[in-house]
């Protein structure tokens, strides 16, 4: 018996709505038609701030917080970024809540060196106004910008080697933080990819340390990122995490969120379309109908503004190693459902927001990280889609980009990509001297950019899924430019995708949807 | 190897041309010369708003007519003090750091400037530059003309200068980089292959983001 969440399309089956980009299409799937739909969000925690509390007095492999400290002691606190969650969640962010309890009980134990460090490793900085939607107007206040600022991963003077692992990757992080007595990590673990050894390794590093694992070589090894067990991604964080910890002391707290990624009068976009009410199918209508009459800055700016009403599930604290298993397996609770066998052809809408385009347009780089990236990665046991098969994506892709946040973004897709496709040959020719431009490091230390290396990060992103799928075809493209570029054929419309698609699979192809957003993983078993 | 050409006015600092040469003129061998220079050079202000809207360099020309009759040794004298009063103070404060990673890179970095070249050369060795290409005074006799030598450094010329500085020592303009503040400077910054719009006028900003040039501000420091 299959799962609830996994629906198969009959003769009254309704359409199914995907995203693209910014815009919701309705898509009419063969009969026979897998969908894998989002479990339901896990219930929030009743009480987020005393199971902060509890966390921190109960941890996991670790003396309580309040031991470890002691008057005149330098303290940082690190924390993520504003890449997770997406979109941002309504205030207060569970971060917030965190930093509020932890400064209070730093503040009660005599400890007043305290600087707080926004781990964006390669990200873009994070504007005022984004930090102080993340920590809250008080704690802003009260340290911004002298103890409380970006990392930046090119100050010649703000990072320090604390160690080499024994495949001689260099760990190399945050002067400040490898400094200091103790490092307290804040992390909002969206996906099962993130927190744990991923948090201060990676987080807080600078390009030495980073070119060991964000590389196309550790990439093709991962199957999947969202799998930790299974990806060389995690190991190799893992090899430097190890380093971390022998060499500084690190109270980890991770916290998880549901899936409750739409508000109450969207909330059906995350249901089975046959159980909509006649209210929400009008809904659903009238939305598709706004959303093609609008132009795009304004649907951008609609999607901006309304954050995720997420609700937190899990507060775990500790050591790191203790800690982040608790974190994944609640993770794991949320997102898997269970999908029997692989199919030939998977289908699946691309949204308009990604972990690097908050506050931005999602450029046609960042649909491959999506599609091939993201999306092709959200199982667990194996690719939902069988080796050499096809990929059925919504989306524009469109040809633009945030000026300010992904300039170096413009030179790699317009110059480099028409050049060669090819990971490795990117790496080997490219990245080194396109990661070195002075001025665009220039704009990721001073502006609001993401750092020149960060496009090739995101084309290596893409690897797992440009080496795993024969063929990737988008629905609704405004131009065939981009497509190409990227490695991708077009189809007008979905029927004409499928035709297309079937010409190279078997004669009667398996397909499977995606019914993303909300976060969902595919928990894949043989057939 | 690369090199990288910068701007100097409005892009490593946030003086102009104007501002040395009023340090100049307010610093004659006496106080009555020094008011007799401004009241002359006031007296032609109007000229000079035109001719910066119609042509920078006629704009140039004219206001270094400022500094004619002045000795070169005076010249000389007053450019250290030139430099510590009103340029050095003027530096943004992440242009050391933009020069220093370029050096880094083993860039040659070169400063192309429209201001004079006793003045650029004090702030080539101050940053770290390694070449300057700046205007140059007729000196005869000992004393300033009010007059520029050829070329004179403003607008399309500066893309000349540094295509022929580039082809005499061997860089690859695709390779190179060029920074600037200014719309005027859209031909220096269109000869290299990496053009950067730094502290950009409005004009420059909607080029720059029609380009994809990088958009930079130094006003502030990392």
């Amino acid at each position: 018996m299959s799962h609830p969440q996994v629906v198969t399309i009959d003769r009254k089956s309704a359409p199914r709505i995907a995203f693209s980009g910014d815009q919701l299409v309705e898509v009419d799937l063969p009969i026979g038609t897998r969908v894998v739909y989002p479990k339901p969000p896990l219930a929030g925690l009743k009480d987020v701030d005393a199971a902060i509390r509890y966390a921190l007095n109960h941890p996991d492999g670790s003396p309580p917080l309040y031991a470890k400290l002691r008057p005149g002691m330098k303290v940082v606190i690190a924390i993520d970024d504003i890449s997770m969650p997406l979109p941002p969640m309504k205030r207060p962010d569970v971060r917030e809540r965190v930093l509020t309890i932890v400064l209070e009980l730093l503040a009660d134990h005599g400890v007043e060196d305290i600087e707080m460090i926004i781990a964006t490793a390669f990200h873009r900085r994070m504007t005022a106004d984004e930090i102080k939607r993340m920590v809250g107007d008080r704690i802003f206040d009260r340290y911004y910008p002298k103890r409380l600022y970006n990392h930046d991963a090119e100050d010649p003077k703000g990072l320090k080697e604390i160690g080499v692992t024994d495949q001689g990757e260099v760990v190399e992080i945050n002067k400040k933080a490898a400094e200091s007595d103790l490092l307290i990590y804040v992390n909002l673990n969206f996906v099962p990819m993130n927190g744990g050894n991923k948090s201060v390794a990676v987080g807080l590093s600078g390009y030495r340390s980073l070119q060991a694992h964000h590389n196309p070589y550790v990439l093709r090894k991962c199957w999947s990122y969202m799998d930790p067990a299974k990806s060389e991604l995690a190991t190799a964080f893992a090899r430097q995490g190890k380093i971390v910890h022998e060499k500084l002391d690190v109270f980890t707290i991770e916290t998880t969120v549901n899936n409750r990624m739409f508000d109450k009068p969207l909330e059906f976009l995350a249901k089975n379309e046959d159980d909509w009410s006649p209210a929400e199918r009008a809904a659903a209508k009238a939305l598709i109908f706004t959303l093609k009459k609008t132009p795009q800055a304004a649907r951008q700016a609609i999607f901006e503004r309304v954050p995720a009403p997420y609700e937190v599930t899990g507060v775990f604290a500790g050591a790191t190693e203790a800690v982040h298993p608790k974190t994944i397996e609640r993770g794991f609770e949320q997102y898997l459902t269970p999908v029997r066998g692989q199919c030939d052809i998977l289908v699946t809408g691309i949204p308009f927001i990604s972990p690097y385009n908050v506050n931005a347009f999602l450029n046609p780089l960042l649909v491959q990280v999506m599609a091939q990236g993201y999306i092709f990665n959200l199982y667990r046991g194996m690719p939902v889609v069988r080796k050499g098969g096809t990929m059925i994506i919504f989306h524009p892709c469109t040809d633009k980009f945030d000026q300010v946040q992904h300039a170096s973004y413009i030179e790699f897709v317009h110059n480099l990509l028409p050049e060669t496709r090819d990971a490795v040959e990117l790496h080997k020719r490219y990245e080194k001297k396109f990661a070195a431009n002075p001025a665009h490091i220039q704009a990721y230390r001073t502006g609001n950019a993401y750092h020149p290396a960060h496009p090739f990060y995101m084309w290596y992103w893409g690897e797992p899924g440009r080496q795993h799928l024969g063929r990737v075809i988008v629905v609704g493209a405004d131009n065939e430019y981009i497509p190409k570029l990227l490695g991708y054929e077009t189809a007008r419309t979905f029927a004409e995708a499928l035709e297309m698609a079937r010409q190279t699979g078997p004669a009667n192809p398996e397909i499977t949807m995606l019914h993303t957003a909300p976060m969902l993983m595919a928990d894949v078993t043989e057939g | 190897m690369p090199a990288s050409y910068f701007d100097v006015d409005g892009t490593l600092v946030r003086t102009n041309l104007v501002h040395p040469t009023l340090y100049y003129i307010l610093n004659q061998r006496t106080p009555f010369k020094s008011l007799l220079k401004l009241a002359k050079t006031a007296l032609r202000a109007p000229e000079l708003a035109l001719a910066e809207i119609q042509d920078r360099r006629i704009f140039n020309e004219q206001l270094f007519q400022a500094y004619e009759g002045m000795s070169h040794d005076r010249l000389m004298l007053l450019a250290d003090d030139a430099f510590d009063s009103v340029l050095k103070k003027a530096i943004y404060p992440a242009a050391r750091e933009l020069v220093a990673r370029c050096k880094s890179e083993g860039h040659e970095v070169v400063i192309v400037s429209g201001a004079l070249d006793f003045l650029m050369h004090r702030l080539a060795d101050y940053l770290g530059a390694d070449c300057v290409i700046a205007n140059r005074l007729e000196i005869k006799d000992g004393f300033a003309t009010g007059r520029l030598l050829r070329p004179v450094v403003a607008g399309p010329e500066k893309a000349r200068l540094i295509r022929e500085h580039a082809s005499k020592n061997g860089h690859d303009l695709n390779e190179c980089y060029a920074y600037s503040d200014s719309y005027s400077d859209v031909p220096m910054l269109s000869v290299v292959g990496h053009p950067a719009a730094v502290n950009p006028d409005g004009k420059l900003e909607r080029l720059a983001r029609t380009y994809g040039w990088p958009v930079l501000t130094l006003k502030k420091v990392s």
